[in-house]
């Protein structure tokens, strides 16, 4: 690299997590102790300096397919992209045997949920450990081939990955006999076109194929007939960056890394963006509190008060300051009606309009829409319709009757996807917490823009 | 079976069923969008959830799509529950957010499928006060006219036209609720199927261009069960007439034979019914050269009794286009040594070879419908899509039966279709089909080497040596021949059910030969395999089982002075043969009857003509090509409208002009007494007599209507020519009349229903109302009876095997192919077909041609005895060189397989090649 290159390579945007090399290690820190403080792509060679691959020469030399997905299970590895379902369940579910085509591992690296930045990190700097997941998930499942589904917008991580993919398959990682087990697997890199619906599985699985990104109905699971109709399994980056430490250190260690925290095993990559005084990722132990993650974000920024929050993304439900305490983890949100989703907190405060908010994460959903089932993509541009005249101040009494219809009327079971319920999710609980910003939007003259800025009540 | 519980009550259904087709075919109803009895299922709308309980126990339940669940046993689900009904409402009221208030001025309205849904489902009030989205609409050819606003996004049509149909050139655009379904950019859509759209689509996005020129509510248009004329497939339809004009063909379901779908030759190929230029009245002239002078009916029937009275023999020249009654009146008119079929010698020996294979191969022939259950397909000598579309389309479904195959070993069940189409990907069960050059089905084959007519049969030889090695073997196969034999016979041989399909398009006695010792070596092997024959016109396969001697022997009778009158009925005799065999014969001949409902180049030639009723208006009996005897019904009294109309049925002609030529008192006859007369003279044809209910069927005491009930505006149809209304045109030949008075309702099986309506059901879903159950067959029995039957006995092979094809310097074999769209008669009357049919082309094989200096586009004259053909030349990279094809509709097939020069044409005169003037039928 010239001098110029050089230079200009260091103003560079880095992704950077808020812990330092002092603070992460291999016990406590299985994804990002390996990260490097000046936040550079982590090579082969430092990778491997690290540990890095032992899981798969161990893994593959001693371990059957079989022993992997148990000791998956036993793991309890809850999906990382926001789902939570147990990652060694979906591959015990995946058919295997020998009258059966062997299928793909496929990550779905599609980080598009609002707010959401963890995977990144991962993906820009710590793309060995995403392959060398892959390939023990491939050895687990039988799989012939990987892909990964890389959000287009993410230039810097194709970057690092198809580098780190020419370093593994020059060291014997990929590709044939992998470090002489017999096993055979290759990972190719697959860059969508954008569309955030790509994140559903089984619409990520159509637009690699080449087809519209439209969701399949379900079942069958991917699992039976995925990816060309082969058995597939699809999980999230951060969920397959865990199966390396699973690996080396097993399921008990794995388990104990929360602690009392949560039932929940191992760490997560939590974060804090919107108003705060140190927006940023932290790996900390499942189970984490909301208020120990905003007193390390620095609290909220300009001494502004926290109105309300989504604890893991545009699709999952507000929360208020009082639910701070809980334990982030799949459970505990779950049971307030929300959902952990990715864990990245979204912060909204006293000044900031929820009517506002939320039309702008429906008008999100709403073009994110595939168009394929009729709530979704005919309910939600309504739903947008609606929060716009509330907005400014043309909205009718009997919106935001509807608007609660429409939220029941796109929860779960009544769409073909998961996308509609996602998005009824902010709506539902914005009509449950601040009904009074709402019917604000009722009470201004018609007709005319409100005369006072957007109303921003209190909660 | 299955039971299920639906609203408290017990009810048997079929396991295999979704819950939504159990539900329809209990007669329940669910409102459904996307979901489609022959596609499947898709779980898109979310218009048919129920709710769904677990057990008895569970009073709260969930919400399904009813489309998407299993009639498992012991389902409970409930209709009409609170919550159900609510999201059922809510689901109509977003597709309505953006379906446009034009019901008054859209050409859906009436049978439109959004409309009873929207009823159905009690949405009345518009609660939505936003803009609505709309689209750009593409002018997507003489078919079909596009609105895209309309369009509720269900995606059926996209699934019917490239899943189903294998279109390639319809797509969904564009996401959220800004989908588009259309073309990439604008054009003519490319499928031979396209205007299934029409019905497909459950509002007014795809609709009739040809019947929007001439617009009717479908309230106000007379129907009558029909079978199409337009080839040999016996499609039933439902054709549309208002104001002595048919409007437009609707699909007629039959669940042996085409089900939900026709092709668009036969949708849309009947202007020739509507043409200004049509005969009306009786003409005579003394000779030839005279202008015409048009005669009272009394007086046209005195002169024609006269002439053949007079005459020393009279031949009658009978057609395949024509009913098995108006046939079988000329032949006894004119007595049976004196009938010929009207059908060139070598397609009528065909025709016999072909009714021969059917009884006496040992494999007996699948309707069309059975068709799609057989899991290899050997084609020898047919382009599907161009000679019989319709067989092709079930072809079609044949193959894909693979994947359902595939989708069963793994639990996935029949109706879910999207995940069978993922699981089975591309696979196929095998189809290979050899024909000279590309076919419509080729992109679902197998490889298969393209061959010359005689390559074709030594290749099915081949295929029957290797299946029984009794069967006679082929000498000095080449080797991609012999290569493709040993695969197509392992394929047929691993099947359960192969089926074998040839016909007469390749007008080859070896090719059927080779099919036939095909069929008979796997049924020595015991397969359960099947036989389709395709023949080319509506009723080839009838009017041979009547008998008679060929066209040729006619002409040469003529010609000879053994006679010197003739009748030739509905056949335009320069379709069949070179003229230079037809002018000499009639030339001598003193007294020339024609009866047609066409003018025709052979209607110049008559001294009499007696103008005769299509399709539309008139009844008989057809044969399709698997043997099936099936009724058509006089959709429309001509002269209602035009009082001055002189149209009657052929077999009504013929039996005026026996019983004047006999001097007996004129006595009108009716249907029922020709087919009595017809089976009874002809064993064989006795089936004729059970195709359809006679005159004297009543329902209720009452006969069956062909107007819908609302019909409107009777009172004042005919007040341009008299304010008083004339009684109704009373119909003695049907069990029909021209009215609304009559039964139509779904309830009282019968086979024969003019149009689809029930209450609630406008539009053509209403068939699910007629059917033992959704997608099954009609409660009364599907229309028509089999008169082919196989014969079990030993049977031998055919032994002479063909030798190879050997091109020959400076000469070339001549192939007229068949073609879709400007291949058949009547249909290329009709504008529409004109407008859609791809431009004529000689082809040649690529060495051919540059051994000749043409390049593509060169005017290229065919030149074979007296006749000359120049268009512009196609190269063809399939066709084997030796060989030049032209399509149908630009040489009499009859020329099929002769050997002709070639020279480079005039450019002038390729450009003035006589075209069929569109002016004749009566479009705005």
């Amino acid at each position: 690299m010239s001098d110029n290159a050089a230079h200009i390579d260091n103003l560079r945007y880095r992704c950077q997590l808020h812990q330092s090399d002092a603070e992460r290690n291999e016990e406590t820190h299985p994804l990002t102790w390996r990260l490097r403080d000046d936040n550079t792509l982590v090579a082969l060679d430092d990778y491997v300096g690290k540990d890095g691959y032992t899981a798969v020469a161990n893994t593959l030399k001693g371990m059957s397919p079989a022993d992997v997905i148990a000791q998956m299970k036993k793991a309890n590895v809850r999906g990382r992209g926001g789902a939570g379902f147990s990652a060694g369940v979906k591959w015990g579910l995946t058919l295997q045997g020998d009258a059966l085509p062997r299928g793909y591992i496929v990550c779905n690296a599609d980080e598009m949920e609002p707010g959401t930045f963890k995977d990144r990190l991962l993906l820009e700097q710590l793309p060995h450990l995403l392959i060398e997941g892959m390939i023990l998930a491939a050895y687990a499942n039988n799989a012939k081939m990987g892909y990964i589904f890389l959000r287009g917008e993410y230039r810097e991580a194709a970057r690092a990955i198809t580098i780190a993919l020419g370093e593994a398959r020059e060291a014997g990682w990929l590709g044939d006999n992998i470090a002489g087990s017999g096993f055979d697997f290759d990972v190719v890199l697959h860059t969508g076109a954008g569309r955030y619906i790509c994140g559903e599985e089984t619409a990520l699985i159509n637009s690699l194929e080449g087809q519209r990104a439209n969701p399949r109905a379900k079942p069958p699971f991917p699992g039976q007939s995925g990816a060309w109709g082969k058995p597939t399994v699809v999980n999230n980056v951060e969920t397959l960056c865990n199966v390396p430490a699973v690996m080396r250190h097993g399921a008990e260690w794995y388990q104990s890394l929360s602690g009392g925290l949560s039932d929940d095993g191992g760490t997560k990559l939590y974060g804090v963006s919107g108003r705060v005084n140190r927006p940023g990722l932290w790996e900390l132990p499942i189970g984490t509190s909301g208020t120990e993650l905003l007193d390390r974000a620095g609290g909220i920024r300009d001494g502004r008060a926290l109105k309300t929050w989504l604890p893991g993304g545009g699709s999952t439900g507000f929360l208020l300051p009082e639910h701070l305490k809980l334990a982030l983890d799949f459970d505990t949100i779950g049971k307030q009606g929300s959902r952990l989703g990715t864990g990245l907190l979204a912060v909204v405060t006293d000044e900031q309009s929820v009517v506002s908010l939320v039309r702008n994460l429906e008008m999100f959903f709403a073009r994110e829409s595939c168009g394929w089932c009729t709530p979704c993509r005919d309910g939600l541009p309504w739903t947008v319709k609606l929060l716009q005249a509330l907005e400014r101040g043309e909205g009718r009494q009997s919106d935001i009757a509807m608007l609660g219809k429409l939220a029941g009327d796109l929860g779960p079971g009544k769409t073909f996807c998961a996308h509609a319920p996602g998005a009824a999710m902010p709506l539902e609980s914005a009509l449950r917490y601040f009904r009074s910003e709402f019917e604000q939007g009722v009470s201004q003259s018609s007709r005319h823009a409100a005369a006072e800025p957007l109303p921003a009540g209190g909660a | 079976m299955a039971t299920i519980h639906v609203d408290g009550k017990s009810y048997e259904v079929d396991g295999g069923h979704n819950l939504l087709q159990a539900c329809l075919s209990l007669g329940l109803d669910v409102p459904y969008f996307c979901w489609h009895p022959a596609m499947g299922s898709v779980g898109a709308c979310r218009q048919c959830a129920v709710k769904q309980y677990k057990d008895e126990d569970d009073t709260k339940g969930a919400l399904v799509m009813s489309c998407m669940a299993p009639a498992s046993d012991n389902t409970r689900i409930s209709i009409e529950d609170e919550e159900a009904r609510e999201f059922r409402a809510s689901v109509v009221e977003w597709l309505m957010i953006n379906h446009p208030h034009d019901c008054p001025v859209c050409e859906e309205g009436g049978h439109c499928h959004l409309q009873d849904m929207t009823v159905m489902t009690a949405h009345d009030r518009r609660r939505y006060r936003f803009n609505k989205r709309t689209h750009r609409n593409q002018n997507l050819g003489p078919f079909i006219a596009h609105e895209m606003n309309r369009c509720i996004t269900c995606y059926r049509c996209i699934r019917f036209y490239n899943d189903y149909a294998g279109g390639t050139d319809l797509g969904a655009f564009g996401a959220n609720d800004n989908v588009y379904f259309g073309r990439y950019q604008e054009g003519t859509l490319e499928s031979e199927f396209s205007g299934n759209l029409t019905e497909v689509c459950p509002t007014g996005v795809f609709t009739d261009q040809t019947h929007s020129d001439r617009y009717t509510r479908k309230w106000d248009l007379q129907f009558a069960p029909s079978i199409c004329h337009q080839c040999a497939a016996g499609c039933n339809i439902s054709p549309g007439e208002r104001y002595g004009q048919i409007r437009r063909i609707e699909n007629r379901y039959n669940g042996d034979v085409n089900r939900y779908f026709l092709c668009d030759r036969g949708r849309f190929g009947y202007g020739y019914v509507n043409r200004d230029d049509r005969p009306r009245h009786p003409q005579w002239r003394t000779v030839a050269e005279d202008s015409a002078v048009a005669l009272s009916v009394d007086a046209a029937l005195d002169r024609g009794s006269h002439i053949l009275r007079e005459a020393k023999r009279v031949i009658g020249i009978g057609s395949p286009r024509a009913s098995l009654e108006s046939n079988y009146q000329l032949r006894h008119l004119v007595g049976a040594e004196n009938f010929s079929t009207g059908i060139a010698a070598r397609e009528l020996a065909g025709l016999e070879q072909m009714a021969e294979l059917s009884r006496a191969s040992g494999l007996p022939t699948p309707s069309l419908r059975d068709v799609e259950d057989h899991d290899a397909v050997f084609v020898l000598g047919e382009d599907l899509i161009q000679s019989a579309a319709r067989v092709g389309l079930a072809v079609r479904q044949a193959v894909l039966g693979r994947r359902e195959e595939l989708a069963g070993e793994r639990g996935i069940p029949e109706w879910n279709a999207a995940a069978i189409k993922t699981l089975g990907q591309d696979s196929c069960h095998p189809l290979y089909v050899a024909y000279p050059t590309q076919t419509g089905l080729d992109n679902i084959a197998q490889p298969c080497p393209a061959l010359a007519p005689q390559d074709i049969a030594r290749l099915g030889f081949a295929v029957a040596h290797i299946i029984d090695g009794a069967a006679p073997a082929v000498e000095g196969l080449a080797d991609p021949v012999r290569d493709a034999a040993q695969e197509i016979a392992a394929s047929l041989l691993a099947a359960k059910r192969p089926l074998i399909i040839s016909g007469g398009s390749l007008d080859s006695a070896d090719v059927l030969a080779a099919a036939g010792n095909v069929a008979r070596a796997l049924a020595r092997r015991a397969c359960a395999g099947g036989l389709m024959l395709i023949r080319r016109e509506a009723n080839s396969t009838g009017l041979p089982m009547l008998g008679g001697q060929s066209l040729e022997w006619a002409l040469d009778t003529l010609s000879d002075g053994q006679a010197d009158a003739v009748v030739i009925l509905e056949n335009d005799l320069y379709q069949r043969l070179a003229p230079s065999l037809i002018d000499p014969a009639l030339a001598r001949t003193d007294a020339i009857v024609v009866i047609d409902h066409q003018q025709t180049r052979t209607m110049e030639k008559a001294h009499l003509l007696l103008p005769a009723a299509s399709f539309a208006e008139s009844d008989g009996t057809l044969v399709s090509l698997e043997g099936r005897a099936q009724r058509f019904f006089q959709v429309y009294d001509p002269r209602y409208i035009r009082p001055d109309t002189n149209i009657h049925e052929s077999w009504r002609w013929l039996h005026a002009l026996g019983s004047g030529m006999r001097r007996e008192e004129p006595t009108d006859i009716n249907l029922d007494a020709v087919i009595q007369s017809l089976t009874q003279r002809h064993p064989q044809l006795a089936g004729v007599l059970d195709a359809a209910e006679n005159a004297d069927y009543r329902v209720n005491g009452v006969k069956l209507a062909r107007e819908p009930h609302r019909y409107s505006g009777r009172t004042s149809m005919r007040a341009n020519l008299n304010v008083n209304e004339p009684r109704t045109p009373q119909d003695s030949d049907t069990p029909f009349t021209f009215s609304m008075e009559g039964y139509n309702g779904f309830d009282r099986p019968r086979k024969d229903v003019a149009f689809a309506w029930a209450p609630g059901w406008n539009s053509p879903q209403a068939w699910n109302k007629f059917t033992d159950e959704v997608g099954g067959h009609l409660r009364a029995g599907d229309p028509g009876v089999r008169l082919l039957h196989p014969q079990p006995g030993a049977y031998d092979y055919a032994a002479n095997v063909p030798a190879a094809y050997a091109p020959t310097d400076n000469r070339w074999q001549l192939l007229v192919l068949p073609r879709l769209f400007g291949g058949e008669e009547t249909s290329s009357r009709a504008a529409p077909i004109l407008e859609r049919a791809e431009p004529a082309h000689i082809r040649l094989s690529a060495s051919d041609a540059a051994t000749l200096g043409f390049v593509d586009g060169d005017p290229v004259s065919v030149i074979t005895g007296d006749s000359r053909l120049t268009l512009p030349l196609q190269i063809d990279t399939r066709l084997s060189a030796g060989l030049v094809a032209v399509p149908a509709g630009e040489l009499p097939p009859s020329l099929f397989g002769a050997w002709c020069e070639l020279s480079r044409g005039d450019a002038a005169y390729a450009n003035s090649q006589p075209q069929l003037d569109n002016g004749g039928e009566a479009r705005p």
